[in-house]
């Protein structure tokens, strides 16, 4: 059975989904390291609907939605903040700071 | 099942070293490539997995339309020139490489631990289950019977997401 190895890959998956979100200062790269973390979770959904019954894929169908109308909205959001600041960069952006 | 194996780790690898590679890619297109092919791989894990439905689906929304909606607007805002690095200093990246790798190993110390309760059993009845029903009716079934109400929430959660999108980049209301 490949449950253990697809295991073990989802956690190397999702640390480096981690990293990227606490390296990187461009808002769209984090953004992406967080579906990269979305997807570490739906291997582990699935390697484990493949002991435990098919309720697994469709829990990840359900991620899937999810991560769909996540990116819509958390794009529009970036594309506000770039119209407001011109940037990006999470450094520059300093609304909340008093 | 060793030539399963075999071609789980292949895929499993080239995952790891394009998302290693996606994380620290100074242009920021370059970088949702290399995700595009993290998500390719993750696709074949799928499809070893007896989850061949779902893999047709990440290929399908993952790759296909969230992938392209990122380029779409990396393109829109000219971020594609590479320029200055957005990489954090030393000292940021130590934290952050300390940090990830102590999660990782917690991670995979969690993964390679016996679950609790009952054993998990040594076979898969996924795989007998998609000889009798198909590959997409073993998803299928459930999903419009026991899991109809979740199903027909998630509608209403894109609705939402729609109406959202629309208003946030709107210029004035």
């Amino acid at each position: 059975m490949l449950l253990g190895p697809a295991l073990a890959v989802s956690a190397v998956l999702f640390a480096l989904g981690v990293a990227g979100v606490l390296v990187r200062r461009n808002a769209i790269v984090i953004f992406m390291c967080v579906e990269l973390m979305l997807n570490a979770v739906n291997l582990t959904f699935i390697a484990l609907a493949q002991t435990l019954g098919v309720a697994g894929q469709i829990f990840v169908f359900f991620v899937m939605a999810v991560a769909a109308a996540e990116a819509a909205v958390g794009l529009a959001i970036i594309l506000a903040m770039f119209r407001h600041g011109r940037t990006v960069n999470l450094q520059n952006i300093t609304l909340l700071k008093g | 099942m060793p030539a399963t194996l075999l071609l789980f780790w292949a895929f499993a690898g080239l995952a790891v070293v394009s998302a290693a590679l996606c994380i620290t890619r100074r242009n920021p297109i370059a970088s949702a490539l290399w995700l595009v092919v993290t998500m390719f791989q993750i696709a074949a894990l799928f499809v070893l997995l007896d989850a061949q439905f779902i893999a047709v689906l990440q290929v399908l929304v993952y790759a296909g339309a969230i992938m392209v909606l990122f380029l779409f607007v990396i393109m829109l805002l000219n971020l594609g020139r590479g320029g200055a690095s957005d990489m954090r200093g030393p000292a940021g990246l130590a934290v952050a490489t300390l940090l990830a790798g102590a999660l990782g190993v917690q991670l995979f110390i969690v993964a390679r631990s016996t679950p609790p309760g009952p054993s998990l059993p040594v076979t898969s009845p996924l795989a007998a289950a998609e000889q009798v029903e198909g590959m997409v009716g073993v998803v299928a079934n459930p999903l419009f019977t026991t899991y109809l109400v979740p199903f027909e929430i998630t509608s209403i959660l894109l609705l939402a997401a729609i109406v959202g999108a629309v208003v946030l980049a709107k210029r004035q209301l």
